[in-house]
């Protein structure tokens, strides 16, 4: 599979990048850092995957987006899938307190993630139809008290996800919204960890099945699923109480 | 403090720990609660090359990493130690040995560089060709002479993923000893295990070699997945009874005549990785290990001294692991010299220190010494009686460190940083 990956240096990234390198997958990696690229760019390669080629692009810069987009369909030529885990999180105190920080976060995790996305699928439709994977959140299931700015980043994300998905489909346009919990990652270290928590390497299976068949919407652990489906059944006054 | 990016999270911390399976105090910060670095998410592999094995890697790859990666591949690190769960960067610190060491040394004899952040700050490359001392001082010197950054280490070629084992039982110590060093004439991989609670001190001989492809046809590789211990086992749950009822069940299970076979590689190299978490089947007070070597020198009779001396104290040794070593290594504090060694699980309780100085007299008498990866209760004196090459380390480490700002709970016991 040829597969067009931003944010595959770094955490569920950097593990769902290496399951589909063993089983020979060609990259064009995107990212901020190109050295940190190329690093990965040898991982890859060692684990059996090829990278065609190691491209700068910023969430932060939305004028490196599309330039990026041209240069890994030019080194790839044909792209089945585009797969993008860069995301920013950060304490929900923290995003309280430091409007700049906050304004990244929202920059990055919702408007330029979209603008991306507007970007790739037009693309990937031009070329016969593909897969467009994202990882939002289950953060952005339901407001919770200690992590609603991140949260309604990733809700806004996944509402859009959704609404792409049911717009082009039909297309050829397979939409995949990734929703982890809580992975222990660089980006989670100060983070208090909850439980169900798990590392990238167990979720990273899942989530190449996901892409490969095209699953609309995918929570990574599964148990999430029933863990948010209970976390939305509860009353307005329990949430106002409990702070998780 | 954990993240991707070691080189920055290494600044200013007083020490870098890998996967924290030590089962002493090398990887603890030397005091209570003080930041140090984790390295366990820099673990990109920079560059492998299929002609010659050499690889360069993060030093926070992991030998569960690798493997999956490459054996199948037909690439296997030179050495590997009882589990997969550690880091390149903590095999050079504790310059692991495995069932090969007869053969194949430790694992710093394959290493080809090390990139450090020095106590200075520096950063520094070293290897057997540049910046030797510094080299032979970080290859088993307990991540203490930098923080390991990147290691450059050249796997060795196998035939298949799969190992052609044999084993067969001895009925008493000194014969399961002989026969454990005649085997290494003949096989890669040779390892013993003791059951010093029984009097005669009985074992099995395990030996195996990388099997042909053709005695692995048909077979189709893959990683076994794991099952864990999922609670904290009470304390009582390991006593002398149901250890001796163990020793019996293993010894007997196995049976008089020799067993071969292809297997994989994970029982053979990594029998406890299938069981996650499964030291809490020794409850919260958790345990430790005490192993040593009882060099050559002194004589089988010395090894065989040792055993009754263990049986004799009943420390509850659950598994007793013998395994002889071949020649020493250039790494100034490595432990492995020619002799016998023996590894003991110690369930830690009150008397666990006292027991630990017991063993280490016997051990300093007989000039053997202990491994530093396992070592959380020997005392200052013992330890320098049992290592005079520690001064030589340290003043390597003073050459880069000089105030010794990367220190472990274990160097402060040791070494005497607070002197």
């Amino acid at each position: 599979m040829n597969v067009v990956f931003c944010g595959a240096t770094k955490g569920i990234g950097r593990a769902v990048a290496r399951h589909m390198a063993q089983r020979g997958d060609r990259f064009a990696l995107l990212g901020r850092d190109v050295d940190d690229l190329k690093r990965s760019g040898s991982d890859l390669e060692a684990m059996g995957g090829s990278v065609a080629s190691t491209i700068r692009c910023d969430l932060m810069d939305l004028a490196s987006i599309a330039p990026a987009l041209d240069e890994a369909w030019a080194a790839l030529e044909k792209v089945d899938a585009v797969v993008v885990t860069a995301g920013l999180f950060d304490l929900h105190e923290t995003l309280e307190s430091d409007s700049a920080l906050r304004d990244r976060v929202l920059t990055v995790d919702f408007t330029n993630t979209v603008h991306l996305c507007e970007l790739a699928g037009p693309r990937l439709l031009a070329g016969g139809g593909g897969t467009l994977a994202v990882v939002s959140s289950v953060a952005g299931d339901r407001p919770r008290k200690t992590i609603y700015l991140y949260g309604a980043a990733k809700a806004g994300l996944g509402h859009y996800l959704e609404g792409l998905d049911l717009k082009y489909r039909g297309n050829g346009l397979r939409v995949v919204n990734v929703k982890p919990g809580f992975i222990k990652t660089g980006m989670t270290a100060n983070a208090k960890v909850p439980p169900f928590a798990t590392t990238p390497e167990a979720i990273a299976p899942a989530v190449v099945r996901a892409i490969d068949r095209g699953t609309s919407v995918v929570y990574v652990p599964f148990v999430w699923r029933l863990v948010m489906l209970a976390v939305r059944s509860l009353p307005k006054f329990m949430m106002r109480k409990l702070n998780f | 403090m954990v993240g991707e990016d070691l080189e920055r999270l290494t600044r200013g911390v007083s020490l870098t720990r890998g996967l924290g399976r030590s089962y002493g105090d090398s990887s603890l910060p030397p005091e209570r609660g003080g930041k140090i670095a984790s390295s366990r998410l820099a673990d990109r592999i920079l560059g492998f090359d299929p002609e010659t094995g050499v690889l360069r890697a993060e030093a926070g790859l992991s030998l569960l990493t690798l493997n999956s990666a490459l054996l199948e591949r037909g690439w296997f690190t030179p050495v590997t130690p009882g589990t997969q769960f550690v880091t390149l960067g903590g095999m050079v610190a504790s310059d692991v040995h495995g069932k090969n060491h007869h053969e194949a040394g430790t694992f710093g004899r394959h290493v080809t560089r090390v990139r450090l952040r020095t106590g200075g700050g520096a950063i520094v490359d070293a290897g057997p060709g540049t910046e030797r001392e510094l080299f032979d001082a970080t290859v088993g010197g307990m991540g203490l002479t930098g923080h390991i950054l990147e290691v450059e280490v050249r796997l060795s070629a196998v035939a298949s993923p799969w190992i052609w084992s044999e084993s067969e039982s001895a009925p008493d110590f000194e014969t399961l000893a002989e026969r454990l060093v005649d085997a290494g004439a003949t096989w890669p991989y040779t390892v013993a295990w003791a059951d010093l609670l029984h009097p005669s001190g009985r074992g099995l001989l395990v030996k195996g070699r990388w099997a042909q492809p053709d005695e692995a046809a048909g077979r189709t590789f893959g990683w076994p997945s794991a099952v864990s211990v999922p609670v904290d086992m009470p304390g009582w749950a390991i006593n002398p009874l149901s250890m001796r009822m163990f020793n019996a069940l293993y010894y007997r299970r196995h049976g008089r005549k020799t067993r071969a076979g292809v297997v994989h590689p994970q029982p053979f190299f990594y029998p406890l990785d299938v069981v996650h978490d499964w030291n809490r089947a020794y409850g919260s007070r958790g345990f430790t290990q005490y192993q040593c070597v009882i060099p050559k020198a002194a004589g089988v009779e010395a090894a065989a001294k040792f055993a009754r001396f263990v049986r004799e104290i009943g420390g509850l040794p659950c598994l007793v692991v013998v395994k002889d070593f071949g020649p020493e290594g250039s790494g100034l504090l490595s432990f492995p010299k020619p002799g016998l060694t023996f590894a003991i699980d110690l369930p830690v309780t009150g008397a666990t220190p006292s027991l630990v100085a017991r063993f280490n007299d016997v051990v300093a008498e007989a000039g053997g010494r202990i491994y530093l990866t396992k070592d959380a209760f020997s005392s200052r004196e013992h330890f320098r009686a049992m290592e005079p090459r520690w001064t030589a380390f340290d003043e390597v480490r003073r050459l880069w460190d000089p105030d010794r700002t990367i220190r472990s709970a274990q160097s402060v016991r040791l070494l005497g940083d607070d002197e």
